[in-house]
């Protein structure tokens, strides 16, 4: 259980009745940063509450530094840095009186809170600001604090839900390389989002949680494998006008414009292929203009996995 | 890095206790959070300007109604009532600035809350108790603080400038006035804040802490102007009593996942009637599935409460038979003439009025009315005062059982069989068990819900105690009745013609 910052398995979380998690299996190795996605009310927030030991499970296990949330809750709180939905600051303090507060809440020595409190108020880019009072800070500066007071403490396992939300492009940007630069060998981090760029830029893993169960995890590379045959576009320099090339049988049109036309490579034949039916369509006089991949996006697997009810999110 | 926890030693209320540096390990979260709390109220100006007002300027206007107050009552000679102002404005003097302690504790967790700054708080390495009596102290400091100042500025200016010699003795127990209510006040008002949404629901729910303060405080007025002292000592004691419950029931109801999961108070009639319902019916399918199962179950559940309860009926009964003991009956003077002038009138006219045949309906509905107001006391202060109305009527059952031996030369197993057992052998069953349900429903809001709301978990109690009350208390007390109307009295009558009267006893 040792090499896992968090392991889960069959968690579960009921509401008057109301299962807001059904059954979440995770597991987090340290040095590893897992997006959890899905839209609202698929469970992310109560899921990341039960990994803080905030919330007991109904049913299931979870560890999380090697302490399970069921048995030591108090080991848990005291071993994870949370970024709670809500950034949860008290706006007639200092940075430097909040970050204090908390830093002795988790009781660190005098001389390591003020080596903290420092360092991470200047990584933030928080310290010219750090004796002003929270309530004049901006959002992007109220997050930033926030994440300071989750790592102050130098936790193995951080966890981060919705880091970015309701935050500027380039508030979001800059807390977005502070994660990236979070990552570490000894650290195991979730961050819980809607943003599927942000996942797949931060994250090694992603996993889409659906009506409360894990519906699919992988690298960003394994989920858009997920859509099949890669998709390739032709662009040519005058219109189709209706007609399409002579093409291969193993070619399979997918999309038709005014100047292009996509295709997969049926199953057997692969896109090591392209040169020839590019010299193929050149032969027949095709003015081809580009051939290349269609990029494909995270967005078509989360759509795929939740389907329209959860396209809101 | 590692982190120490504050978890292991654990304070108070049946927790494992901790000693020494485990004790100051424990209590220093606890002090951190009082002191941020404290600080960030010193920095409101909302809740400091009442609190500089209510300290400093209401005592000496207080102090100079008081002295303006006898200027006016020396012109008619009625110093007596005007000097009984003076402690009456020091209590009120020292209420005031508590009275904003209920404004702060009202919003310590719902406000936390509202503003979301109590997850990181729920997320840090804190026990549930830690926080929670972080949060107490911390509501509690300025008021009482504002309190002491008052109370010290207007003795003192009373002493300077009116000549006043108070009692120190009276400054003590109003000194302790203070702080019990500000202690009742801000517990209940806690209680009140963890189980609220928001805000504006903890204001609303206020007037269950507002009206009973208010009151008491009526009461203790009257005391003060009857110069009662002593009762206030009384007083300080119940409100101690009480407040160590109040925090007792916070503790038990503070939940983490309830600060986090509700989002609404809506009232939900159904619901509530369906948690209450399934309590009563325990899923029996029929009547005789529902005694042999729930009701048996209740049952066994209830034989701690029912046991103490048939233990204090007991001690009152005991009390009861041991009060009157010093007091100088007279004997009641039997000649024979007397007597048989006596066995004539009962042997024609039967009992005397207080003891003739009465509607059963009547009795059964008195029973009933007065039982239900010991439950409704005792639901209010936790079962104990339901208790205490339960002891009554024993203290006067021994009570009587000593004045018939005195006065009548009635031995006590005829007292007994005479006039208690035949329809008290059903209908102290019934009383002990009602005892005992009652204790066990006002003990519920200060036990732990394990994983329910506080209203679900009293909506359980209230159908567990219904199951024994329908099931049980009512039946008994219908029976007891009928023998109490149609039994008991023919009963009393044999005894008195041939015991009392024919000198059997």
């Amino acid at each position: 259980m040792n090499e896992w910052g968090i392991l889960a398995q069959g968690l579960g979380k009921q509401f008057d009745g109301f299962w807001a998690v059904r059954q979440v299996d995770l597991h987090v190795p340290y040095g590893e940063v897992l997006a959890l996605l899905g839209p609202n009310g698929a469970g992310k927030t109560t899921t990341l509450r039960m990994l803080t030991a905030v919330l007991t499970p109904t049913r299931g296990r979870a560890w999380v530094a090697g302490y399970s949330v069921r048995h030591h809750p108090q080991r848990v709180r005291a071993a994870v840095g949370v970024l709670t939905e809500q950034h949860g600051l008290y706006k007639r303090m200092t940075a430097v009186e909040y970050l204090r507060f908390f830093g002795q809440l988790y009781d660190l020595d005098a001389a390591r809170l003020q080596r903290q409190v420092d360092k991470w108020l200047q990584f933030f880019d928080l310290w010219p600001l750090r004796e002003r009072r929270i309530g004049g800070y901006s959002k992007g500066m109220r997050q930033k604090l926030a994440l300071a007071r989750a790592l102050l403490h130098e936790p193995r396992v951080l966890l981060l839900d919705e880091p970015t939300s309701a935050m500027d492009p380039a508030s979001a940007h800059r807390v977005r390389a502070a994660i990236r630069e979070l990552r570490s060998a000894d650290r195991a981090i979730v961050v819980c989002t809607h943003n599927l760029t942000e996942a797949e830029q931060i994250a090694d893993r992603i996993a889409i949680l659906h009506r409360g169960r894990i519906a699919l995890v992988g690298t960003p590379a394994d989920l858009k494998a997920r859509l099949g045959e890669p998709e390739f576009e032709v662009v040519l320099a005058r219109p189709l006008n209706g007609t399409l090339p002579d093409l291969p049988p193993l070619v399979q049109v997918t999309r038709v414009g005014t100047d292009r036309f996509r295709f997969r490579w049926a199953r057997g034949a692969s896109q090591r292929l392209n040169p020839l039916l590019l010299r193929g369509l050149l032969t027949q006089g095709w003015p081809v203009v580009a051939l290349a991949p269609v990029p494909r996006s995270l967005e078509q697997v989360y759509l795929e996995v939740v389907g329209h009810d959860g396209a809101s999110a | 890095m590692t982190v120490r926890l504050h978890s292991r030693p654990r304070l108070h209320f049946g927790l494992r206790a901790p000693r020494g540096q485990a004790i100051r390990d424990w209590l220093r979260p606890v002090m951190l959070l009082a002191r941020r709390e404290v600080r960030d109220q010193l920095r409101d100006w909302r809740i400091l300007t009442p609190l500089v007002v209510l300290t400093l300027f209401f005592p000496l206007l207080a102090n100079f109604t008081a002295r303006r107050m006898v200027a006016y009552m020396e012109r008619f000679n009625a110093v007596l009532i005007a000097e009984r102002l003076f402690p009456f404005l020091l209590l009120v003097v020292g209420f005031f600035p508590v009275s904003i302690s209920l404004v702060v504790a009202l919003e310590s967790f719902a406000g936390e809350r509202e503003r979301g700054t109590i997850e990181p708080l729920l997320a840090a390495p804190l026990t549930d108790a830690q926080l929670y009596l972080g949060k107490l102290l911390a509501v509690l400091f300025l008021p009482l603080l504002g309190s002491y100042l008052g109370l010290g500025s207007y003795t003192l200016t009373m002493m300077l400038r009116a000549g006043w010699r108070p009692d120190p003795l009276l400054l003590f127990v109003v000194w302790l006035l203070s702080t019990v209510q500000a202690l009742v006040m801000v517990s209940g008002a806690v209680v009140v804040s963890t189980q609220a949404t928001s805000v504006r629901g903890a204001n609303l729910l206020a007037s269950t802490i507002i009206i009973p303060i208010a009151l008491l405080l009526q009461w203790e007025s009257l005391l003060i102007f009857w110069r009662q002292f002593e009762i206030l000592w009384t007083v300080v004691a119940g409100l101690l009593v009480v407040s160590v419950l109040l925090v007792r029931m916070g503790l038990a109801h503070f939940s983490r996942e309830g600060l986090l999961g509700r989002d609404l108070d809506l009232l939900d009639v159904r619901w509530m009637a369906r948690t209450y319902w399934q309590a009563l019916t325990g899923g029996a399918s029929s009547l005789r599935a529902w005694y042999r199962g729930p009701l048996r179950e209740s049952l066994r559940a209830l034989r701690g409460p029912a046991l103490l309860a048939a233990l204090l009926a007991l001690l009152a009964f005991v009390v009861g038979a041991w009060l009157v003991q010093p007091y100088p009956w007279p004997e009641v003077d039997l000649t024979p003439e007397r007597l048989e002038r006596l066995r004539g009138t009962v042997a024609l006219q039967g009992l005397p009025a207080a003891l003739q045949i009465q509607n059963p309906w009547g009795i059964w509905w008195h029973n009933v009315r007065a039982m239900l107001l010991m439950a409704l006391l005792g639901v209010l202060s936790f079962g104990v005062v339901g208790l205490f109305y339960l002891m009554l009527p024993f203290g006067i059952l021994g009570a009587g059982m000593v004045l018939a031996q005195r006065t009548l030369h009635l031995a006590p197993w005829w007292y007994l069989l005479g006039f208690v057992l035949p329809h008290g052998s059903v209908e102290i069953p019934a009383i002990v068990l009602f005892g005992g349900a009652t204790l066990r429903l006002g003990a519920a809001l200060a036990t732990p819900a394990r994983g329910k709301t506080l209203g679900a978990f009293w909506l359980q109690a209230l159908g567990e105690w219904s199951r024994v009350i329908v099931g049980l208390v009512l039946p008994l007390l219908l029976l007891a009745a009928l023998l109490e109307a149609y039994v008991a009295p023919r009963v009393a009558q044999w005894v008195l013609l041939h015991v009392v009267i024919g000198g059997g006893g």
